[in-house]
């Protein structure tokens, strides 16, 4: 890849905004609750944005335009049947609790609402979550500048060996990560979120225009594509008739209800965003104004992808010149993207029926190289950069909240003065993102052991969404049944998933591990949404039975953390046009129709 | 929190699209031989600075909305604490 020096200054700009960006919210930052929740001052639309920003990492961006290229604008279900319902959802009628009862953060409102072993649980399930997760995102970022070679160049001319880049990129965004949340906390990782998530869209928005003008639009795009990637309904009624290789029911309830759900209404990585605002309103509205342009990304996102696999073979003339990848892959690719490479002999990986396996990976990075002159590439690349930022800032900064507050404070050190919360707050920052780097090293050397912790995650994250339902709706629902709901509700998915297996794999990492298999899905993604299918259902039954027999806390005791014992947040003195219900009504409305635009 | 991000939004984005606009400008129409022919960076530069200019005149002009928020600070002080009835 040539970059110019245009392109370098525009990354170098962005860097310095964003670093005194936290420098000036340096001197803001008093006590504990200004580092952890932003002083509860965040005007409503900036949480939004903040909201959608800290989930746009890596894995949106290069993950969503993948999908794009491998099951068409089926991807758009992630957006249009899953996020956005549970955002309007979480906004509407989840918010009142969150914020009203006075939670810093969701394992204190599940202490508030159950019990300390309940907190216990998913505190410490959540902090070992977003260490890893922000290791990911670090290992992939590193991966990326190695594949792509951006820092060849500038490191030959330094004389430092290439083999470094990889080290040096860990260490680089560890460092500026930590700069910036260090002195600012969460209202710098908030604003930053905001800058980034304009930056984003600023970067890949002439992309998606030079693309589709490229193709012919939207027709010609869909002429140049099989009638599967251009349909997201379509063929939902059988699993073998559409790509995804799943049916309408498991699709809505899988990932529109259980994991959707679970995550936007439960994930402290976002909700901390909402939390922040400065009034019951506007944290109810973050995250439906955040749900606006959440349901425009499929278009910024997934389209790319599409355009990707529907070009002509050119993968030589783009990549190939810069000797990215290597002639013989680019040749075996389909459109842009190049096959994935076998490690060791340089040639391209091949499936059962032999022919090579793509890397839909690359279908960002291989469009932006494709289209962008130097310049605009410049721009491109740092909105790459950007998003992997704002995904491990989000990371950190739930991790450090949930580690000061609901493990140090509780089980460490319980009364302590303000500022020495404060200072563990920024020591846990540090040593958050030292943990990170060890993920991410640990990701380098033991690939399997990440893609079982993520397994491990899925089981632990699908059975959540039903303690909270329960917790904020049923007053009976005792600390005792959430507990041992959701760990019943664990196990559940664990063991669902070792006793069936995916079409095309082999008992093991994909599942089957428990010896026999009882049932084969069409595909990874029915499993999944399967898995989340039981422990979800499993959890809410076991919950129901205990409480049922245990002894549930006095009304009193709940207020203000169950629906039926709280007031209605008062809307009389917001304008219409803000109140989180019409909000909500709207983006849902908007939602059906794009779900029949695209049907 | 007294900063008004739409300031430094504005500073990004009319300092990049200065950058880009004014290095559109001189370069080499062969540089747009994949961008379909048309001068990306030119174009895009515009409109990036367009919008940092907006949205420093909106973050400078900031003194209605910051009494907005100033007003639901208060008001909202009250909504938030629906269980002290």
């Amino acid at each position: 890849m040539n970059l110019t020096s245009i392109d370098w200054i525009i990354m170098l700009v962005y860097l310095v905004f964003v670093l005194g960006i936290g420098f000036m919210l340096k001197r803001r930052v008093k006590t504990s609750a200004d580092f952890f929740q932003a002083g509860r001052a965040i005007p409503g639309w900036v949480c939004g944005l903040a909201f959608i920003s800290a989930n746009l990492g890596a894995q949106e961006v290069i993950g969503m335009a993948a999908s794009g290229a491998k099951y068409g604008i089926a991807t758009s279900h992630f957006y249009w049947v899953g996020a956005i319902p549970a955002m309007v959802f979480v906004g509407i009628f989840m918010m009142p609790f969150y914020y009203g009862s006075r939670a810093r953060s969701v394992p204190e409102y599940l202490r508030l609402r159950y019990d300390e072993k309940t907190r216990g649980l998913n505190a410490i399930s959540f902090a070992i979550m977003t260490i890893f997760s922000s290791g990911i995102s670090m290992y992939a970022m590193a991966r990326l500048i190695q594949t792509l070679h951006i820092l060849d160049a500038p490191f030959r001319s330094m004389s430092i060996p290439t083999e470094w880049i990889f080290h040096v990129s860990i260490v680089f965004s560890a460092l500026f990560v930590l700069g910036y949340i260090l002195f600012g906390g969460l209202s710098s990782a908030i604003y930053n979120e905001v800058l980034q998530f304009f930056l984003i869209v600023a970067g890949f928005l002439p992309l998606v225009w030079l693309g589709l003008k490229n193709v012919g639009g939207w027709h010609g795009l869909s002429q140049k594509l099989p009638a599967g990637y251009t349909h997201s309904w379509v063929g939902m009624a059988n699993p073998h008739t559409n790509l995804l290789g799943v049916e309408w029911f498991g699709l809505v309830m899988g990932l529109g209800f259980v994991l959707s759900f679970g995550y936007w209404c439960t994930d402290f990585l976002v909700i901390q965003r909402a939390m922040a605002a400065n009034s019951m309103s506007a944290a109810r509205r973050t995250p439906i104004i955040a749900a606006i342009p959440k349901m425009l990304f499929p278009f910024l996102v997934i389209l790319p992808g599409l355009i990707a696999i529907a070009l002509p073979n050119v993968g030589t003339a783009s990549l190939g010149t810069s000797s990215t990848i290597s002639r013989s892959a680019s040749d075996e690719g389909k459109g842009l993207i190049p096959a994935k490479l076998d490690e060791h002999t340089g040639h391209a990986l091949l499936d059962h029926d032999g022919k090579p396996v793509l890397d839909y990976d690359l279908a960002i990075p291989s469009m932006l190289l494709h289209y962008f002159p130097t310049g605009l590439l410049g721009l491109g690349l740092t909105a790459l950069l950007a998003s992997f930022m704002s995904g491990m800032a989000g990371n950190v900064t739930a991790f450090n909240t949930v580690w000061t507050y609901d493990i140090y404070q509780s089980y460490i050190r319980p009364k302590a003065s303000d500022a020495h919360y404060l200072f563990m707050g920024r020591f846990a920052t540090v040593f958050g993102i030292a943990l990170s780097v060890v993920a991410a090293y640990a990701a380098t050397r033991f690939n399997n052991i990440m893609d079982m912790l993520q397994l491990v995650f899925a089981f632990v994250n699908a059975p959540l969404f039903a303690t909270f339902l329960l917790g904020m709706f049923w007053k009976g629902a005792t600390g005792h049944g959430a507990f041992f709901g959701l760990i019943s509700g664990t196990l559940a998915a664990a063991f669902h998933h070792g006793l069936t297996l995916p079409a095309g794999a082999g008992p093991g990492i994909k599942g089957g591990w428990l010896g026999s298999v009882l049932h084969n899905y069409p595909s990874e993604m029915a499993q999944n949404f399967w898995t989340a299918i039981w422990a979800w259902t499993t959890c809410f039954v076991v919950t129901i039975l205990i409480s049922l027999f245990t002894r549930s806390r006095e009304e009193k005791d709940l207020v203000g953390l169950v629906y039926s014992l709280t007031q209605r947040p008062s809307e009389e003195d917001v304008p219409w046009y803000k109140r989180p219900v019409v909000l909500g009504v709207v983006v849902i409305a908007l939602t059906v129709m794009l779900n029949l635009v695209f049907w | 929190m007294g900063l008004d991000i739409r300031l430094p939004i504005g500073g990004l984005f009319t300092l990049l699209g200065l950058l880009l606009a004014g290095y559109g400008w001189h370069s080499d129409p062969a540089l747009y031989k994949h961008s379909l022919g048309i001068n990306v960076n030119l174009r895009w530069g515009l409109v990036m600075l367009a919008f940092g200019i907006i949205m420093m005149l909106l973050g400078r002009r900031g003194g209605g909305i910051t009494n907005a928020v100033e007003h639901q600070k208060i008001h909202g002080a009250v909504n938030s604490n629906p269980e002290r009835k």
